[in-house]
């Protein structure tokens, strides 16, 4: 067998020493050595972004990390965000907007949706959409997701639920006729 | 009884382990003791297999076995073909678990590795030494059927599969001899590659003690897998195997399908008497794990000047790949040949279908199945015709629509009467949302300023639900299976109500679904009902989801074993209550006798009674526990009209939407949550059809787009917002009224998302463009016709600009 190397990484507020194969990727540490299969492997070669954590306070895709570079981190997975039982807001969006239908890419989904907000509290549609674009998802057609994304949005603005606010969202599209942006002349 | 969850808009009730990484999908199983599968592929299209050495893989510290076909084939089976539809004869080619003397496509499987870890065993595979000796190879189906071309299976003299026809081939040809307009079209109907999310992976467990196995496997049908592996593969009798399918990421119906692996992990677990895990990574899935559509169709419409299309004429060549697959036969037949009119009355329709061997990855159903071919072939053809003719698009559509009196209408292809339907009235609805009359103004003012809109149309009728097994099944379409859906409800002491339906959800809801009609249907609160699926053991034989089904045929063998569950409990009801059953009515959850709504027992108190057995109507059993096993009189057939509207850059050929809107019919709709859930998904991948994906062969047989960087899955940021309504038009072919809504964006999407691309380009005398509409391919055509102005026949919308002016503006505007 390999030679191995110790690392230490802090993940979800715990730390963990262990001794691990220089080529482990930092997914299959996250998964196998530490049993937390919430982060998902979708396509191994950094597309499809099922696999994404917050490393360090940025979104980061866990399979193209090895585990020795995350030595010293701090990694937050999907397990990590709720608290004592109290969901995320993106958690919260995603139930509410039905921004999931099979699930697997939902933890990537979230956590790459998590960086986002930490940069910008306020996205556009286009922002949010642009930020997601190292996620994929084949179920959802993603307008379920940006509103997930926008609903979570408003919740972390204000911690009273403002539901209110969310219900005129239902007729938000793009319109031919009204207005110079609506159609753009490239 | 007043509804309570039925039609609301209720957030799903799957969803709080999914959204906390508490899901249970294939790769989180881990079992003690368990080893590492990694199969080898082959890397050559068409090659016999000289020999295969071991000897160095085996000798790998950490490995702890390794196969090849030679070792598995006493042991097992070729997998089955379970549609052998139309005339499939005598040549039905499919694989073994593992090659032995010959491989058929890229990623056709030669060998494997067991190894105590997963880069064990990948390094392993790279030890193992394949002799080849290359043989000639054809990827298209049309080619393939040519003298000379290279041959895959002795027994498909031209790699023809099936020679399959519908329709009057003497009154079409008739019809095309007197018609006053023909119009000719080759259509491509690109293969796609279903991609869902999560992989597939197969897990083996065997228990020597007992001789049984138990296998987790990515699947949409898990009965069926034990069906098929125990009776065809294995050799095993069906009540040795358990199978299990846990959450699932996403099928699209490349998880119906039996493949190798399931017989592998299986087989190994026995031969070394341990667990066994599999799982495929993306580069296996793009190769191996089935692909869909993949047709060359020479198509035909005949009609007369003032729009009345009567006839249509398609040849296709449908590539089924190296070896046929589970149901592929079933695919370009009957769900594609027998749809091809749509939602037209065309008298004289004639198809011919022929299915292809070549040395290409299995194609069989993904998303729609045969209806996204059928409606591309009809709805682009019918746009061809409109524009010969020069008549507007909706109003060809609506000069040849079946009418709402005419159902059940019998389409003289072979499939079963369309239950109902209304597709003018959804015609209609869609465009007035879309604002036609100002979208066309504005589009000709568009152009007049160089900018180049186009609004395409796509008016479909798909079906699902297939069924029922005596039409589908041998002795009529070839489906080698019933086609019923099964349900067994029980009502516990407890109070909880456990419902088991032989569905096989993979993301579309059916646990929410199927309690809120539980919850209304029972009158009590959606908390108390708990939906199993997804294993064998204990649960009755489920034929599982695919085909937009598990509604209208699942549904409504749950919401019959409600019936009898209520029924039942009325009995003991006026037992206990000392009333006729006549006296008793259903009202608030509650039996009660008429007047005296005092004198009552819910559903729950019934249970009680009915469980514990002290006091029930002579000769009744205990216990509230039904079981149905529904076979539907008739598939149902959605329809709708879908309209997508763009704007071309004729400068980079790139395309960009500026609305989208469908208008659905699914019937009647339990939670439009979901539905509108399954509408988006839906749309966007008939919108990657048309715009983006494409699985590519090279003449060699390799994979040019063998990985997520090469086949462009949707992003985020470049896909609309979607804007949905419905028309409701029920049918009667099951208790809600509901038709089916897995499958209907994508049957619509592609050809209207062609539709409006073309339309765009019509100034430039373009009239067709086949999929994926890539910038490239636009920007091509554009020039092309720029380059050649007298080929241009048509004039510019907007009747300012001659199609050799038409660069003129359009540079100007770029700047």
């Amino acid at each position: 067998m390999a030679t191995t190397h110790p690392i230490t990484v802090t993940v979800n507020g715990k730390t963990h020493h262990n001794e691990v194969e220089p080529r482990l990727l930092l997914v299959h540490y996250i998964r196998d050595t530490l049993g937390l299969t919430g982060t998902h492997i979708g396509c191994n070669t950094s597309q499809c972004g099922a696999c994404t954590i917050i490393l360090d306070g940025e979104a980061v895709k866990s399979c193209t990390l090895f585990a020795v570079q995350a030595n010293g981190s701090e990694a937050l997975t999907i397990e990590g965000l709720a608290h004592d039982g109290q969901l995320h807001p993106l958690q919260q969006g995603f139930w509410e907007e039905h921004g999931l239908q099979c699930g697997y890419c939902t933890p990537g989904m979230i956590m790459s949706a998590y960086d986002l907000l930490q940069h910008n509290p306020d996205p556009s549609e286009p922002e949010i959409r642009h930020a997601l674009e190292g996620n994929l998802c084949r179920c959802t057609g993603y307008q379920n997701i940006v509103k997930s994304v926008q609903h979570a949005a408003r919740l972390m603005k204000s911690e009273s639920l403002p539901d209110q606010g969310y219900e005129t969202q239902e007729g938000h599209r793009p319109a031919l006729v009204e207005g110079p942006e609506a159609v753009p002349s490239s | 009884m007043a509804t309570t969850y039925v039609g609301e808009r209720l957030k799903r009730l799957e969803d709080p382990e999914l959204i906390v990484g508490a899901g249970n999908y294939m790769d989180d199983i881990t079992l003690p003791g368990m080893a590492h599968v990694a199969i080898l592929h082959s890397p050559y299209a068409h090659a016999r297999i000289l020999s295969v050495d071991t000897s160095r893989a085996t000798a790998l510290p950490g490995v702890v076995a390794v196969f090849t076909g030679k070792d598995m084939e006493a042991d097992t089976n070729a997998l089955p073909c379970a549609w052998q539809a139309g005339s499939v004869t005598n040549n039905v080619n499919t694989p073994r678990p593992l090659a032995v003397d010959e491989v058929h496509f890229v990623g056709d499987p030669v060998a494997f590795v067991v190894a105590e870890d997963l880069y064990t065993a990948r390094d392993a595979l790279d030890l193992i030494e394949v002799e080849y000796e290359p043989l000639p190879t054809v990827v298209d189906a049309e080619q393939a059927t040519q003298e000379g071309a290279p041959q895959l299976h002795e027994n498909a003299p031209n790699n023809v599969c099936m020679h399959w026809t519908a329709g009057n081939q003497a009154g079409t040809d008739t019809a095309f001899d007197q018609a006053e307009v023909v119009v000719s079209q080759k259509l491509i109907n690109q293969r796609l590659i279903p991609t869902a999310m999560e992989t597939r992976g197969a897990i083996g467990s065997y228990n020597a003690g007992t001789d049984e196995y138990t296998l987790w496997l990515s699947s949409q049908a898990p009965h069926v897998h034990r069906l098929l592996l125990a009776a065809f593969v294995l050799n095993v009798p069906e009540h040795k195997i358990r199978v299990i399918a846990p959450d699932i990421g996403g099928g699209f119906g490349s998880k119906i399908f039996i493949y190798p692996d399931m017989a592998i992990v299986a087989w190994a677990s026995r031969k070394l008497n341990r667990p066994m895990k599999w799982i495929e990574d993306r580069q296996e899935n793009y190769l191996w794990t089935s692909h869909g559509r993949d047709h060359t169709t020479h198509a035909e419409i005949a009609g007369t000047r003032d729009g009345k299309i009567t006839g249509l004429r398609a040849k296709t060549y449908a590539n089924l790949g190296g070896y046929l697959s589970s149901i592929a036969p079933g695919i370009p037949t009957t769900l594609y040949g027998r749809m091809a009119t749509g939602v037209y009355k065309i008298p004289n329709t004639f198809v011919e279908v022929f299915g292809v061997y070549t040395n290409t990855a299995p194609v069989d159903a993904y998303r729609g199945a045969g209806r996204p071919e059928a409606t591309y072939l009809v709805e682009r053809m019918v746009d061809r015709f409109a524009r010969e003719i020069g008549m507007d698009p909706a109003e060809v559509r609506r000069k040849n629509f079946i009418q709402p009196e005419d159902f059940p209408y019998d389409n003289g292809l072979g499939m079963l009467p369309y239950d109902s339907g209304d597709y003018e009235k959804a015609l209609n609805r869609a465009l007035e949302l879309v604002g036609y009359q100002e979208l066309r103004q504005q589009q000709t003012e568009a152009l007049a300023q160089g900018r180049y809109i186009g609004v395409g149309f796509s008016s479909y009728v798909e079906v699902c639900g297939v069924a029922p097994s005596a039409w589908i099944g041998l002795n009529g379409q070839g489906w080698g299976a019933g086609l019923w859906e099964s349900a067994n409800v029980k009502v516990h002491l407890t109070g909880k109500v456990v419902v088991t339906t032989g569905t096989a959800p993979h993301g579309q809801g059916h646990v929410t679904t199927f309690s809120q009609i539980v919850a209304d249907e029972l009158g009590i609160p959606i908390e108390d009902v708990v939906v199993q699926y997804g294993d064998t053991q204990g649960q009755p034989f489920g034929l599982g989801t695919y085909g937009s089904r598990s509604l209208a045929v699942g549904g409504t063998a749950i919401h019959r074993s409600v019936t009898k569950i209520k029924d039942k409990a009325k009995k003991i009801a006026a037992h206990l209550l000392e009333a006729s059953e006549e006296d008793l009515v259903w009202q608030d959850g509650k039996f009660m006798v008429k007047g005296s709504p005092d004198a009552a027992k819910t559903i729950q108190e019934l249970a009680l009674a009915a469980h514990v057995g002290y006091s029930l109507p002579p000769g009744m059993e205990p216990f509230l526990d039904e079981t149905t096993y529904h076979d539907p009189p008739n598939c149902t057939f959605p329809f709708g009209t879908h309209i997508c509207v763009v704007e071309v850059d004729p400068e980079t050929g790139k395309v960009e939407f500026l609305r989208y809107l469908a208008v659905d019919d699914v019937g009647n709709v339990i939670n439009p949550l979901i539905v509108d859930g399954q509408l988006h998904g839906g749309i966007v991948q008939g919108m990657a059809q048309a715009m983006w994906e494409q699985g590519v062969y090279d003449e060699s047989g390799q994979l040019v787009t063998g990985t997520l960087m090469d086949y462009a899955i949707p992003k985020a940021s470049m896909v609309p917002n979607f804007e949905l309504d419905r028309t409701v038009t029920p049918t009667d072919v099951n208790p809600f009224g509901a038709k089916g809504a897995g499958e209907a964006g994508t049957i619509a999407s592609a050809p209207a998302v062609v539709n409006a691309v073309v339309d765009a380009l019509k100034p430039f005398g373009i009239t067709h463009l086949d999929m994926p509409l890539t910038p490239e391919r636009l920007w091509r055509a554009i020039q092309e016709k720029r380059n050649q102005p007298s080929d241009s026949a048509t004039a510019p919308t907007g009747g300012s600009h001659p199609p050799g002016d038409a660069s003129t503006p359009a540079s100007g505007a770029g700047a």
